[in-house]
C-alpha cells in the first residue's frame, strides 16, 4: 500500500539549520548535513532543505551544503531556495538533490517550471506555494492567495488556480505552506491542502502548523494530503520521524515502518 | 568492482553514482562510447522521466551494444525508465521500441479515483527465487515515483499493488529491472543494489 510520507524540512541560512516562527525569529538549530543524516536515520521518508539565504554570496555555500547532506543521503532528497533557471536547478542536481523546489521564481517566470521538467523529469519539480486565506472573499479558502518574498509580499494569484497551472506545466508534486499556519504548532490548514489536493493529480505536499500527532492524522484524512512537512517539531527532541510514524500507523494512517 | 552506467541525457545521474560508490563500485559513466559498453562487467540504465528518451539509446548505438553485453551475460539493471526499456515498449511513446527482452507493454496507471504519478513510498510482494531482491522480505518498502508501468507476467520478481498490482521488479538470466528506485530507497534498495553488484558475468546464468 502506498504510504503518506513524513517529510523532514531544514531551513538553511547561511549554511546553518534555522528555524522562524512564522518566517520571522530565527534559531540557529544545526548542521545541515548532520540534522539531514540524522531525520533519514530516525525514520524520516525524504528530506527537504529549504535554503532561506538565496543571496548571490550564498549560492556556493549552499552547493556546498546539499553536496555535504546528499553524500550519506539515500532517500529522495529535495533541495530549494533561490533557483531561478534550468541551469542553477542543474547546479543543485549536480551537488546530490533528487528534486528541486520552485517558488518565487517560478510566480515571476512560470515557463522555469517546464524548462526544469523537460531536462530532468516532472518527479523533479517540486512546486512550493506560500498561500494564505482570502479573510475578504466569499470564500476565503478557494480564494486562497499566493504570497512571495517569505510570505510578504501578495501576487493576486490564486492558489488553488496556481497548483492546477503548475501542474500542466510539468510540476511533479506541490508544496503547500500555509502562512496562517505556519510556525503556530496549531495544525495544519486541513481545509486549504484538501481544496488543492482535490484540484491537481500531483501529489500535495502539507506545510505549515504542525504540532502534534492528531495534526498530521488530521492532514492526511481531512486534508487529502500525500505528505506531510515537518521542521520544528523535530529539531529540539520533540519527536522523531519514527515515533511520529509509530503513533500515525496506531491511528490508522499508512505509513513506511519498520524504518 | 567496475560497473558502467549509461547516460542517456534523460535526468540526473549523481544519486545513482553515489549509491553505487558508497557500496565500493567504481562507476564508469558513458553516453555514447561503445567501446565501454563492450568492455562492461556490468551495466546500469538509470532513468527518470519520459520513455521517448530512450531514442537516444537506439541513435548512438548503444542499444546494439547493450544487447550484444546481454547475450555473454554481462548482468545488467535497468532502473525506472530503464527497466521499462527492458520491454517491447510503452504507450508513453507507442512508436519507439524497447529492448524487448520480455515481451509484454508498458502501459498507463488506469484513470480513477487515485492520483497518477505513483509517488512515495510502496511495499514489495518478493518472490522467493529472486536473486536480486535475495534477503529483501516481502512487506518491506521502497521509492517510486512513475506513471507507467509493466504487468505482472512470468519474469515479475516483485509485485506492487497500486490501484492494481504491477511489477515492481523483473528478472531473466542475467537482465534485471526495478521500477522503484534503489538508491533512494534506504537499506533495502542499498541492498538490492548490492546483490546486483554482487552478480558476475560467471553466475548470472
Amino acid at each position: 500500500m502506498l504510504t503518506k510520507r513524513i517529510i523532514a524540512c531544514l531551513d538553511v541560512r547561511d549554511g546553518r539549520v534555522v528555524k522562524g516562527v512564522q518566517f520571522v525569529d530565527i534559531v540557529d538549530a544545526g548542521d545541515p548535513a548532520e540534522l539531514a543524516a540524522r531525520h533519514a536515520r530516525e525514520g524520516a521518508d525524504e528530506i527537504v532543505l529549504l535554503d532561506i539565504t538565496a543571496t548571490h554570496e550564498g549560492r556556493k555555500t549552499l552547493l556546498e551544503t546539499v553536496r555535504r547532506a546528499a553524500g550519506e543521503l539515500f532517500v529522495p532528497f529535495c533541495v530549494g531556495g533561490g533557483i531561478r533557471s534550468a541551469r542553477d536547478a542543474e547546479q543543485v542536481f549536480d551537488a546530490g538533490a533528487d528534486k528541486v523546489s520552485v517558488n518565487s521564481a517560478a510566480i515571476a517566470n512560470p515557463a522555469l517550471i517546464d524548462d526544469i521538467g523537460s531536462s530532468f523529469g516532472a518527479q523533479a519539480v517540486v512546486v512550493a506555494i506560500d498561500a494564505r486565506r482570502d479573510a475578504a472573499a466569499a470564500d476565503p479558502v478557494r480564494d486562497a492567495q499566493v504570497l512571495v518574498a517569505g510570505g510578504r509580499k501578495v501576487t493576486g494569484r490564486c492558489v488553488v488556480e496556481w497548483a492546477r497551472e503548475a501542474e500542466q506545466r510539468g510540476a511533479g508534486e506541490i508544496l503547500l505552506t500555509s502562512m496562517d499556519a505556519d510556525g503556530t504548532r496549531a495544525g495544519f490548514d486541513c481545509e486549504l491542502t484538501a481544496a488543492v489536493s482535490g484540484a491537481v493529480s500531483i501529489p500535495v505536499i502539507a506545510s505549515g502548523g504542525a504540532g502534534t500527532v492528531a495534526h498530521f492524522t488530521d492532514v492526511f484524512t481531512r486534508g487529502r494530503a500525500d505528505a506531510a512537512l515537518a521542521a520544528s517539531i523535530f529539531h529540539f527532541g520533540v519527536s522523531s520521524a519514527r515515533s511520529l510514524k509509530e503513533e500515525l500507523a496506531q491511528a490508522g494512517i499508512p505509513v513506511r515502518l519498520p524504518c | 568492482m567496475r560497473v558502467t552506467v549509461i547516460d542517456y541525457k534523460a535526468g540526473n545521474l549523481a544519486s545513482v553514482l553515489k549509491a553505487l560508490r558508497h557500496l565500493g563500485a567504481e562507476p564508469e559513466v558513458t553516453d555514447s562510447d561503445l567501446s565501454v559498453i563492450a568492455r562492461a562487467e556490468r551495466i546500469v540504465l538509470p532513468g527518470v522521466g519520459h520513455f521517448a528518451a530512450t531514442a537516444r539509446l537506439d541513435a548512438t548505438g548503444i542499444t546494439g551494444a547493450v544487447r550484444k553485453a546481454i547475450a555473454r551475460g554481462i548482468p545488467f539493471l535497468g532502473i525506472c525508465v530503464g527497466m521499462q526499456w527492458l520491454f517491447a515498449g510503452s504507450t508513453e511513446a507507442p512508436d519507439q521500441p524497447g529492448l524487448a527482452t520480455f515481451s509484454e507493454c508498458c502501459a498507463r496507471f488506469p484513470e480513477g479515483a487515485e492520483k497518477v504519478p505513483h509517488v512515495g513510498w510502496n511495499s514489495l510482494d518478493v518472490s522467493p527465487s529472486s536473486r536480486l531482491l535475495a534477503g529483501v522480505s516481502s512487506g518491506e518498502f521502497v521509492y517510486f515515483t512513475h506513471s507507467f508501468r509493466a504487468p505482472v507476467f512470468a519474469n515479475t520478481a516483485a509485485t506492487t499493488t497500486y490501484i492494481e498490482p504491477f511489477s515492481a521488479a523483473a528478472e531473466h538470466g542475467n537482465v534485471f529491472g526495478t521500477q522503484f528506485h534503489p538508491e533512494k530507497s534506504g537499506a533495502t534498495g542499498l541492498r538490492i543494489l548490492q546483490n546486483f553488484l554482487a552478480i558476475t558475468r560467471e553466475t548470472a546464468c
